[in-house]
C-alpha cells in the first residue's frame, strides 16, 4: 500500500488513536447519560446490559474519558490559544455557514470556530468531572444540597457538551475531506490550502 | 406488584398516564403519628423489623436513645429522641419521632427516579419502591426532602418505608400501628385522621400546648403520613422535621424545565445540522485549488523522472 506522498500528515497514530478512545468513551457516557436523564432514552440501558450495569459503569467509562481527554488536550492546547485571526475569522462565521469561504481570514492549523470547541469542550469536561464525583454514590454519600446542586450542573454541562460534539461532527462531516485526517493521519494540499491556508505555507514552505 | 392492580396512580419515568380507570371510593389513606402519646418504646420499630424481615446490625450506644442511630437498607423506621429545655415553661421536654418515608403526595423520590416504575404512587397515596427496577443511582436520596432512601451496600437497590403496602392491599393496617401500645400510631383514610387530629389537637391545647397542630405539610402536596405536634410552630425541634418541606428547586429544575429544553436544543442541533447540509450542500476543496494541485502533482513527477 502506497499513500500519496504529497499528502499532509495531520495527526499522528498515536494522537488517532488518543481521539477515538475520547470519541468511543463519549459516545458511551451520551448513551448511558442521556437514558438517566429522559424517560425516553431509558431504553438505551440495555446497550450496557441493563439499568445497574449503565449505572455502575457510567463513572469508570468518565473517568477514563476524562484522562484520555486530558492527553489529548496536553498535546492540542497551545495550537488552540485564540490569535486576532481567529477573532477576525469568527466574526465572519455566518459567511462561512453560508457556504462562501473564498474571503475568509486565513487559519492555521485550526480555525476560530474548532478552537472555541476545544476550550468549551475543556470547560465541560471540568464541569463535568466535578458534578460527577459528588454523585457516585457506589463511594460516598455527601450533603444533599451539594449533591442537587452538582447533578443540576452535571445535567447541563452534558447538555451542552452534546451540542457541541454535534457541531464537531457535522462539521467534519460537511467539511469534505476533514474525515480522513483523524482516520489515516493525512489530509490533501488542495484542502489544507483551502481551509487552513497559514498552516498549509507553514507545512510546505509554499508562499502561495 | 404490577400495573394489572390498576390501583396505580404514579409511575417514575413514565411520560404516558398510568391507568386511570379505577379509582379508590374510599379515597387516601394516612397513617397518623400522635408525638405527644409516644413513649418511646419502639414497639413500632420491632414491628417493622418482623413484618418486612428486616434485621439491623446491631449498633454502638452513642449517648442516645436512638438505635439504630440512623435509617438505614434494613431499619425503615426510627425513634428520634430530642431533649427540648421550653424556654417559656421551663420545662424539660422529651420529644420523640417516629422517622421514615412521609409518603408524600408530590414525591421528590418518583419525581427524581430515572428508571420507568422503580418507584410508584398507588391511588391510595402510598409511595413504594419496586426493588426489581432500581437501578441504585440515588437519584430518590437526592429528590427525597426527608432524607428518607438509602442504598443497600448489599445490593445496591434503594430501601425505604412501605407503609406496609402488603397489608394495607389486603385491608389490614401497617405493622407498627398494629402494634402500638399507646394508640400513638393510627391508620385509616387520610380525611378520618384529620378528623382524629383535630380532636387530639383541640385537646392538646387545652392542656397548656398552644401551638399544637397537624404536620401536613403542603409544600409536598400533603403527605400520607401525619404527626401531632405539640409543637407545630417548629417542627424542626422534633429532630430536624423540615418546617416547610418541598421538592427542591434544583430538582425541580433539574426534572423539570431541564429535560425538554435540553432535548429541544440537542433535537434542534442535529436536525438542524442536516437541513444546513441539504440546503448548503457540502463545504467542497474548490475545483480551481483541484487543478492546481494536479498541475503541481504532474510537475514533481516529471522533475523527478528527468534525470
Amino acid at each position: 500500500m502506497r499513500r500519496d506522498p504529497r499528502d499532509l500528515p495531520r495527526y499522528t497514530a498515536g494522537e488517532r488513536a488518543n481521539h477515538w478512545i475520547v470519541a468511543i468513551c463519549f459516545i458511551l457516557m451520551a448513551l448511558s447519560g442521556l437514558a438517566f436523564f429522559h424517560p425516553a432514552f431509558f431504553p438505551l440501558t440495555v446497550l450496557f446490559g441493563g439499568g445497574p450495569w449503565a449505572r455502575i459503569l457510567h463513572p469508570y467509562i468518565g473517568l477514563v474519558l476524562v484522562v484520555a481527554f486530558a492527553v489529548i488536550a496536553g498535546r492540542f492546547w497551545t495550537q488552540n490559544l485564540v490569535e486576532e485571526r481567529d477573532k477576525a475569522w469568527l466574526r465572519q462565521v455566518g459567511r462561512m455557514m453560508d457556504g462562501d469561504d473564498e474571503g475568509m481570514p486565513e487559519q492555521g492549523k485550526y480555525n476560530g470556530g474548532q478552537k472555541l470547541l476545544f476550550w468549551g469542550l475543556v470547560a465541560c469536561l471540568v464541569v463535568l468531572l466535578l458534578t460527577g464525583l459528588p454523585m457516585w454514590r457506589a463511594w460516598w454519600k455527601l450533603d444533599v444540597t451539594l449533591v442537587r446542586a452538582a447533578t443540576l450542573l452535571h445535567a447541563a454541562a452534558a447538555a451542552l457538551m452534546i451540542g457541541l460534539i454535534i457541531l464537531h461532527v457535522y462539521a467534519a462531516i460537511w467539511t469534505r475531506g476533514s474525515m480522513r485526517a483523524m482516520i489515516h493521519g493525512t489530509v490533501t494540499r488542495p484542502w489544507a490550502k483551502q481551509h487552513h491556508r497559514a498552516w498549509y505555507r507553514k507545512m510546505t514552505g509554499d508562499q502561495r | 406488584m404490577s400495573l394489572q392492580s390498576l390501583d396505580i396512580h404514579r409511575r417514575s419515568a413514565t411520560t404516558t398516564p398510568s391507568p386511570q380507570a379505577r379509582m379508590p371510593e374510599s379515597g387516601e389513606v394516612a397513617k397518623l403519628i400522635d408525638v405527644s402519646k409516644c413513649i418511646g418504646c419502639k414497639a413500632c420499630q420491632t414491628a417493622c423489623m418482623e413484618w418486612n424481615d428486616l434485621r439491623e446490625e446491631p449498633g454502638v450506644n452513642v449517648g442516645v436513645y436512638d438505635n439504630p442511630a440512623d435509617l438505614s437498607p434494613a431499619a425503615w423506621t426510627v425513634m428520634r429522641f430530642t431533649e427540648y429545655d421550653n424556654p417559656g415553661t421551663g420545662n424539660l421536654e422529651w420529644l420523640i419521632r417516629k422517622d421514615g418515608c412521609m409518603h408524600c403526595a408530590d414525591p421528590g423520590c418518583l419525581k427524581a427516579c430515572p428508571s420507568p416504575g422503580a418507584i410508584v404512587q398507588y391511588t391510595n397515596g402510598i409511595v413504594d419502591f419496586h426493588e426489581e427496577n432500581c437501578i441504585g443511582c440515588g437519584y430518590c436520596v437526592t429528590g427525597c426532602p426527608f432524607d428518607v432512601p438509602r442504598i443497600s451496600k448489599k445490593d445496591d437497590k434503594a430501601y425505604k418505608c412501605t407503609l406496609c403496602s402488603d397489608r394495607v392491599a389486603v385491608g389490614q393496617e401497617p405493622a407498627c400501628v398494629k402494634t402500638c401500645p399507646t394508640g400513638a400510631i393510627t391508620f385509616g383514610t387520610k380525611q378520618a385522621m384529620k378528623e382524629q387530629a383535630a380532636e387530639r389537637i383541640e385537646d392538646l391545647k387545652e392542656r397548656g400546648f398552644a401551638k399544637a397542630g397537624l404536620y401536613d405539610p403542603a409544600g409536598v402536596g400533603g403527605t400520607h403520613v401525619m404527626y401531632v405536634l405539640h409543637h407545630a410552630d417548629q417542627p424542626s425541634l422534633y429532630h430536624g422535621l423540615p418546617d416547610a418541606p418541598r421538592i427542591s428547586p434544583l430538582v425541580g429544575l433539574w426534572k423539570g424545565a431541564a429535560k425538554p429544553l435540553a432535548m429541544l436544543a440537542l433535537g434542534a442541533a442535529a436536525v438542524g445540522s442536516f437541513f444546513h447540509y441539504v440546503v448548503k450542500g457540502p463545504n467542497d476543496v474548490s475545483p480551481e485549488l483541484e487543478d492546481e494541485e494536479k498541475r503541481e502533482a504532474a510537475k514533481t513527477r516529471n522533475q523527478e523522472e528527468a534525470p
